[in-house]
């Protein structure tokens, strides 16, 4: 058994990195048996490990089934530290999102990505799935009081309905950003139908929606 | 696991045509130049009529008798590196271009040393492309001697088995003491052969002084000779594709029995570099339909005879690198690769045959690695359970985060190089928005902007200097950049 924690950060490490669902979360489980401080294991021993897997991303070393997998040992130990540490202190994520597909597409590769990545650095996500219409977006986001509200869209019929999307957001009165992605989508179209962030792929999502919160934070 | 494969004719009919070359060499013979293959062909008692050397069907079989069914070459280093034999598929960039693709005019130009260095630079650099070939003939040294240094360079500045070739006679020589000289001996050179040397006959049915020469130095340093047998459609060879089939083979056969009788045993590749004639240019297409039919064709007449095989597929005849050049040389590619062609030459070349792009090169190398990804063909793992992995992406809406992909998809999916387009519009427009060529371009500064990535051990560095150095000096060429 180990003594200290430091014993166990470098396997939590790479369980992330070797994307082992069931590894990651026994050794949360242990961390906690053991008696150590959960938050540690998540900053010291995790998300070094996510951070890694970004660094491999980018590099080219690692590709989507590496990183996806990467995200789901570590939501798999965020399972079992979050409501230790909730129960220590306000457990607060770095932002709430909603997000979707938006109405008449049922692509969701790409969405449920993005929601994937998304939890994986600290983001609490509410993922409604797909064909999701206007209104149920809305309804979720004033209820989470939710941060950032993020559709996508594959089809450039269906892209169209995200600009009603952002509409509805603003009508609605809510201080959540809106995140448009998918396929057909570009910045252009996003500035154009007022979106406040856009991303062409998953991992730069991540860094388009930790720049939006910090903004609104600010 | 079945490996997709093609086949121009049923069994029956490549026999057909083997008897059919027969009776060409023994009704019409093959014309010979060179005296000392004329004087093994009279020491092992075949016929000659009229200055042409004249066979029956048991000297062809017993010829064909003693050509070993595969070779196996090794690389600078001494690791076996290709084994060309079966079907198994290896690429090397087209050789001899008098010419190179400038990336900034996109015109071409005379090429120099220092591209043959880049042309070795980019050829270590690309995975799929696992022999080099001495593919540029440098302009800035006298051409009787460009032999000779395309593979100095060669040598010295990559790892990979080299494909060259003499330009005279007496270059054989010290070419054969530089592979001695990098393997360690004579020797250890037969038991690993570093380079293949290309022997062309001429059509129809005629064996030049040069290439015969090469031929019989060949067989007897155990170096591997490939025939380049070349039959133009209606030009030098009958029209009909069966018949430039039946001209390659009795060409091929012809070469075989000579090398054999110099070397019993010596290793011997069945290629060829035919074409169809362009019958409103004049020009030899390699990248028309019917070139690459009977190239696949030969290919198929060499494995029945069970020799290894060599074409020129994965070329072009467009002069820049656009639409024309990516259809042909990807198309080549591909059914050399389904033809199981062991050595395929190409990669790189544009108008037919005579300028070598290096951007092109980089942009082959994919094509080389789809078409080695097909011909790998479709596992089927039986250990996998379709049922069990649908029902679970029913469960979770995709694969994505499922063991089973990362386990297999390195295996069963291609992972293309930079110059392969597979970004969304947004992020191509980011990166640039570059064309194929553009993004080959940059690769190619890339690669050169490193230097020499393969540089050769100091000692062998210097014995191959002293050896090229003491060529020069002999046909009285001071003062080349030789370093």
């Amino acid at each position: 058994m180990p003594n200290n924690l430091s014993e166990l950060l470098p396997q939590m490490q790479q369980a992330v990195l070797d994307g082992d669902e069931q590894e990651a979360a026994r050794l949360a489980q242990l961390a906690l048996e053991q008696g150590f401080a959960p938050l540690d294991a998540i900053n010291r021993g995790y998300l070094p490990g996510i951070r890694e897997t970004g660094r491999l991303w980018e590099e080219g070393e690692y590709f989507l089934p590496e990183l996806v997998t990467a995200a789901v040992a570590m939501k798999a130990a965020m399972a079992i530290l979050n409501p230790a540490i909730e129960r220590e202190q306000d457990g607060q994520a770095i932002g709430t999102v909603v997000l979707g597909t938006i109405q008449g597409d049922i692509h969701d590769i790409g969405k449920t990505l993005v929601g994937t990545l998304l939890s994986a650095n600290g983001f609490s996500v509410l993922d409604l799935g797909c064909d999701v219409p206007i209104e149920r977006f809305v309804q979720e986001a004033t209820q989470i009081k939710a941060d950032l509200v993020c559709a996508s869209a594959l089809l450039t019929t269906t892209m169209l309905s995200q600009r009603d999307l952002v509409l509805a957001v603003r009508e609605a009165g809510l201080k959540a950003k809106v995140m448009v992605g998918g396929a057909p989508v570009t910045q252009k179209w996003a500035d154009e139908i007022g979106a406040d962030g856009f991303a062409d792929n998953a991992v730069a999502a991540v860094e388009v929606a930790k720049g939006l919160v910090v903004h609104r934070a600010a | 696991m079945t490996r997709p494969r093609v086949a121009m004719f049923r069994d029956h009919e490549v026999e057909g045509i083997v008897q059919d070359a027969i009776q060409v060499l023994h009704r019409v013979g093959v014309f010979v130049e060179n005296d000392q293959a004329l004087d093994l062909a009279r020491e092992a008692g075949l016929h000659l009529r009229e200055g042409r050397v004249v066979l029956d069907e048991q000297q062809v079989r017993a010829a064909l008798e003693t050509v070993p069914a595969t070779i196996r070459l090794a690389d600078r280093d001494g690791r076996t590196t290709l084994e060309l034999g079966g079907d198994n598929v290896h690429f090397d960039p087209g050789s001899a271009a008098i010419h190179i693709l400038d990336p900034t005019t996109r015109r071409r130009r005379a090429p120099t040393l220092d591209d043959c260095r880049h042309l070795a630079w980019v050829t270590q650099a690309c995975r799929h492309i696992e022999a080099q070939s001495t593919g540029l003939v440098p302009a800035d040294v006298p051409e009787f001697f460009a032999d000779r240094v395309r593979l100095f360079v060669a040598l010295c500045h990559c790892t990979k088995p080299v494909v060259t070739g003499t330009f005279r006679k007496d270059a054989f020589g010290v070419m054969k003491e530089m592979l001695v000289a990098v393997r360690g001996g004579e020797e250890a050179l037969k038991a690993s052969p570093l380079a293949i040397f290309d022997c062309c006959p001429t059509p129809p049915l005629k064996w030049s002084d040069l290439t015969c020469q090469a031929l019989l130095d060949c067989a007897r340093a155990g170096i591997p000779a490939e025939m380049v047998s070349m039959p133009l459609s209606g030009a030098t060879s009958p029209v009909t594709l069966r018949e430039m089939v039946v001209q390659h083979c009795a060409e091929c056969l012809s070469g075989i029995v000579l090398h054999q009788l110099a070397a019993p045993g010596a290793p011997i590749i069945w290629g060829g570099s035919p074409s169809g004639f362009d019958m409103r240019h004049g020009t030899t297409p390699m990248g028309a339909i019917e070139t690459m039919m009977v190239d696949m064709a030969y290919a198929q007449v060499g494995k029945h005879l069970g020799l290894p095989t060599h074409a020129y597929m994965g070329l072009s005849d467009a002069k820049t690198v656009g639409w024309q050049a990516g259809a042909e040389s990807g198309i080549g590619v591909v059914l050399a690769a389904l033809a199981g062609v062991n050595m395929v030459s190409g990669p790189g070349m544009l108008d037919f045959e005579s300028c070598q792009s290096l951007e092109k090169l980089v942009l082959d190398n994919e094509a080389c690695g789809m078409a080695l990804r097909l011909v790998k063909g479709i596992s089927d793992r039986s250990a996998d359970q379709a049922v069990d992995l649908i029902q679970a992406v029913v469960e979770t809406g995709h694969f994505l985060g499922h063991r089973h992909t990362r386990t297999h998809f390195r295996q069963e999916l291609h992972f293309p190089g930079p110059t392969v387009d597979r970004a969304t519009y947004g992020d191509w427009e980011k990166a640039g928005g570059l064309e194929s060529f553009d993004l080959a371009a940059q690769e190619v500064s890339r690669l050169i902007s490193g230097g020499n990535p393969a540089p050769l051990a100091e000692e062998t560095r210097s014995e191959l200097r002293r050896l090229i150095q003491a060529e020069a000096r002999r046909l009285d060429l001071e003062g080349l950049p030789l370093t």
